[in-house]
């Protein structure tokens, strides 16, 4: 166990040294180019939920589209096969291909023709197969594997790919710069293309109405190659149909702003082979093209390999909405770090790429990158059809713990009361039962954190179960929040505003006291009355785990205690925005609508929250005002994701604070995530953009909302940042 | 952004109210952000805008209006060898798209695909009558098209470009440059 997490931990630092650099300049290039297209955009919003809906409506009617497609496609001329799986598609286009003697073919990009691996099949038969996209013609030189399902060659620098041509081609004049390199590829490329038999592309999309199909590409490529040889062969999943022209329109906005951070690319090609354009031949130079072959073979070859069930399976059946367009990878802070070839299976890599692989190659090549998604959620606003990629995550880890063998030792089973039927295996138990050790160990503090740190202990730990000797354990409290809220003698509120549960979540409750002290403090101040009850553990740390059963048991549990509450005309006020995230969101996957729809409606962010009373004319000179002190802010990814970060900076105006924050996707803890063996360098990596950004803001305060981020931040900086509710809350944020 | 109401179909193409100025210079100022030049003339006029747009030598496909004519320097009916020796390529367009610069090339059987897209430099014709305001307007016009005629189209915004190569490169595998001459 522990020598695969060595070798885990070898493989992520052997990446981020030799690709990290490039593909961390690339993807954070793209989401910030994505952030600026789709401002521009009247309504971002619509327009994604319009490319959805018509995504979930081709996917709910997929056979009935496979069949108009087919019928179509040989009305205008062409033929349609529907293969079963990578082999099946291979013969096929292999007969194509023999059928017209084909020398050579030419390809554009093509992640589904990466699936079903065509160029090695069409080798083995003497087909000459070239890449005529620069990327995968670098990848194609170079023999490696994409790094990205847009940008392939994301990995590779300028001098790298230099190199590599000087090495293999030896051309004439050493090859320096892109442009000498883009123009020496097209050359090669262009030559290559002339005397083509056979054109293979993707398809981004395809209309059953008519047969069009939409091919994204910036380079002129995919056209070249549709435009020059006489026979097209085109590559695509089965959930690449959609049902009409003009329903091409949403994702052609959104595909290029999503993904690369361009408003549109270059060539949007809306083809309906076979094409009406007579081919260009190049080897009879003289008789005008006007007079060329119009008589041309298409064949559209629709894969299923895997989809069709993937479309019964109502957890991985929003993976077929994927249009392939980067945005979970290039705004995932991990993906950021190490790129594809970490962060992905045999194909497919991101966050969306769990659901991919799991459904076409099967759960073990998930299983090799799935414990990269945190599950902090970035992704899913940059998706632009909305799939909840963290849930497919959680749900394919959840079957990967049960392939794995159950733990045996009773030490463990004693440590980890889950309600898991299978096996996740120790270290993810562990994590996933952390309101027991919290219970534990603020019985037993201070006495258990200097155990748990001291160096004997702390090796143990990482050698059994994983946890980074690095990282100093979260420090649990004697006195838990709750304690200290039952025995201090405070006079509520008379006549208060509003009522409010203040959930007490496993952090604030046996680790961030302080926090919840403050939180009291500050709603009191302004008018409200506080309960603080016995509520479980949300079921956050079980469910990162892939432990979905506990998860729902403990939704199953919280539900029912604040619901009579909720019932009662109480509002819920959560400090720990993760945990909000689960009664807003996750929860919805674990309850019943009528259980989890009147604790998510009536659940608020503690500075949401404060906020909604200063706007309903609370004064904010009751809470701690100052005059113009700078604080440097890190928001919560999840928090973010919600919506819920400008609230923290309203009241921290409203205060007088001077606000800086920070534009990083996550800090890189993502709860247990950065505390594993395996991953607290890829943590660190990540936590370093952020780092460099609270020094460089050089402000008075560094504050922050999550605990994950607070832990991660004080070990980048060496003190540990407040909440931002200590800080405005009166009395300094002292108890 | 799209500010403008999208246009009715009629049966003679786009109904234009005279010069639609907010329109043609949100489609000027967006293509020119891609680097792409601009030409106005009137229909008598667009032989001597395009004899001045290219570089020779040039190949081009016939313009599908009555009114508009190529320059006797391009050469109409292009050879493969043509192809390879030109530097320009002169086709029409069929429709441009105001909110992105775009302009949308149809395929034509004298062979407008490859002319518009071998050559360094593209010099697409468009009628400004052509002009949509948006994305949504030129997809209803296509989907008509697509599903009567079966037709083929690229919307092409700028020059090809690529960025694998390290850095942002013009000139991929089609056109480095591309100049728009609109008939008024």
């Amino acid at each position: 166990m522990s020598s695969k997490r060595d070798s885990k931990a070898a493989h992520i630092r052997h990446i981020m040294e030799t690709e990290g650099e490039a593909v961390g300049t690339n993807t954070r290039g793209f989401n910030a180019g994505r952030y600026e297209s789709v401002a521009k955009l009247e309504d971002y919003e619509a327009l994604k939920e319009e490319a959805r809906a018509i995504k979930a409506d081709a996917i709910e009617r997929l056979p009935e589209l496979v069949e108009e497609l087919t019928e179509t496609v040989a009305e205008n001329g062409g033929t349609v096969y529907v293969a079963d799986d990578a082999a099946d598609a291979n013969q096929y286009i292999a007969e194509v291909c023999a059928e017209n003697e084909a020398d050579r073919l030419v390809k554009s990009k093509s992640m589904t023709s990466e699936e079903i691996e065509v160029n090695e099949r069409l080798e083995r038969d003497g087909v000459d197969v070239v890449e005529t996209d620069l990327g995968e013609w670098v990848l194609q030189v170079a023999d490696e594997a994409p790094s990205h399902i847009v940008a392939p060659a994301i990995h590779k620098s300028r001098a790298a790919i230099a190199d590599l041509f000087n090495e293999q081609f030896d051309p004439e004049t050493e090859l320096e710069t892109a442009e000498e390199l883009t123009s020496f590829a097209r050359e090669r490329l262009g030559e290559l293309i002339q005397d083509a038999d056979v054109g293979m592309t993707g398809a981004n999309f395809v209309t059953a109405d008519s047969g069009t199909m939409a091919l994204v590409t910036s380079e002129g490529n995919a056209r070249k190659t549709v435009a020059v040889p006489e026979t097209q062969v085109a590559v695509a999943g089965v959930e690449k149909i959609v049902p009409s022209v003009e329903d091409l329109q949403p994702f052609v906005e959104l595909i290029g702003r999503s993904g690369t951070g361009q408003d549109i690319t270059s060539y949007v090609s809306l083809l309906t082979p076979p094409v009406d354009s007579p081919t260009v031949d190049f080897d009879d130079p003289d008789t005008p093209i006007a007079e060329g072959d119009t008589d041309r073979e298409f064949h559209l070859v629709l894969i299923d390999n895997g989809r069709m069930a993937m479309r019964e399976d109502e957890d991985l059946r929003e993976t077929l909405y994927c249009i392939r367009c980067s945005a979970c990878s290039n705004t995932c802070a991990n993906f950021q770090s190490v790129g594809g070839h970490a962060f992905g299976g045999e194909t497919y890599s991101g966050g969306i790429a769990t659901g991919w692989e799991a459904g076409v190659h099967g759960l073990d090549s998930a299983a090799a990158f799935n414990d990269l998604c945190t599950g902090c959620s970035r992704c899913v606003e940059a998706c632009p059809v909305g799939i909840d990629i963290p849930w497919i995550n959680t749900v394919v880890r959840d079957r990967i713990n049960t392939e794995d063998d159950p733990p045996v030792s009773f030490l463990v089973d004693g440590l980890t009361p889950d309600a898991e039927t299978s096996g996740p295996g120790l270290q993810k138990r562990l994590f996933g039962n952390f309101e027991l050790l919290a219970k534990l160990g603020s019985t037993f503090a201070p006495l258990s954190n200097w155990v748990a740190n001291a160096g004997p202990v702390s090796r143990a730990l990482e050698a059994a179960a994983g946890v980074a000797h690095e990282r100093d354990l979260p420090e649990f409290q004697r006195t838990t929040f709750r304690e200290w809220f039952e025995a201090r003698e405070a006079v509520p509120p008379v006549d208060p505003d509003r009522k409010v549960v203040l959930y007490p979540d496993l952090y604030t409750n046996y680790m961030q006291v302080d926090r919840g002290k403050a939180a009291v403090r500050a709603l009191e101040a302004l008018d409200v009355e506080v309960l603080v009850p016995s509520v479980p553990g949300a079921g956050r740390a079980p469910l990162s785990q892939g432990m979905i059963d506990t998860a729902r048991d403990k939704a199953e549990r919280v539900a029912a205690t604040l619901g009579p509450y909720v019932d009662a005309g109480y509002d819920v006020v959560v400090v720990e925005p993760s945990d909000l995230a689960m009664f807003r969101g996750d929860y919805e996957r674990l309850l019943p609508p009528e259980s989890f729809e009147p604790l998510a409606e009536n659940s608020y962010e503690i500075l949401e929250y404060v906020y909604g009373l200063l706007a309903n004319g609370a004064d904010a000179d009751a809470l701690n005002v100052t005059d113009g002190e700078t604080v440097a802010y890190h928001s919560h990814c999840q928090q973010r994701t919600m919506g819920l970060e400008e609230y923290s900076t309203a009241v921290l105006d409203s205060c007088g604070y001077d606000v800086t924050t920070s534009d990083v996707e996550c800090c890189g803890m993502a709860g247990s995530f950065g505390y594993k063996e395996q991953y607290y360098e890829l943590a660190m990596d990540v936590g370093s953009n952020l780092e460099d950004q609270l020094r460089d803001a050089d402000c008075d305060h560094v504050i922050a909302s999550g605990t994950s981020c607070t832990d991660q931040i004080g070990d980048l900086l060496g003190e540990e940042p407040t909440h931002v509710i200590e800080l405005v809350a009166p009395d300094g944020g002292n108890a | 952004m799209r500010t403008i109401q999208t246009q009715t179909k009629d049966d003679e193409g786009f109904t234009m109210s005279g010069k639609d100025v907010a329109l043609y210079d949100q489609f000027a100022s967006e293509a020119r952000s891609y680097g792409v030049e601009l030409t106005e003339a009137s229909p008598g006029a667009v032989a001597d805008a395009i004899a001045d747009a290219i570089e020779p030598p040039a190949i081009g496909t016939p313009l599908p209006w009555d009114d508009v004519e190529l320059p006797d320097c391009v050469e109409t009916n292009p050879t493969p060898a043509d192809v390879e020796g030109a530097v320009t390529g002169v086709t029409g367009a069929s429709l441009a798209i105001a909110d992105y610069g775009s302009v949308v090339l149809e395929m034509t059987a004298a062979g407008s695909e490859p002319v518009s897209l071998f050559n360094d430099l593209h010099v697409a014709v468009l009628r400004e009558s052509d002009l949509v305001p948006d994305m949504a307007a030129a997809f209803e016009w296509f989907g008509e098209r697509a599903r009567e005629s079966r037709g083929s189209a690229i919307v092409a915004t700028g020059p090809s470009a690529t960025a694998d190569m390290g850095a942002l490169v013009q000139g991929a595998h089609g056109p480095e440059a591309v100049e728009v001459i609109v008939v008024s």
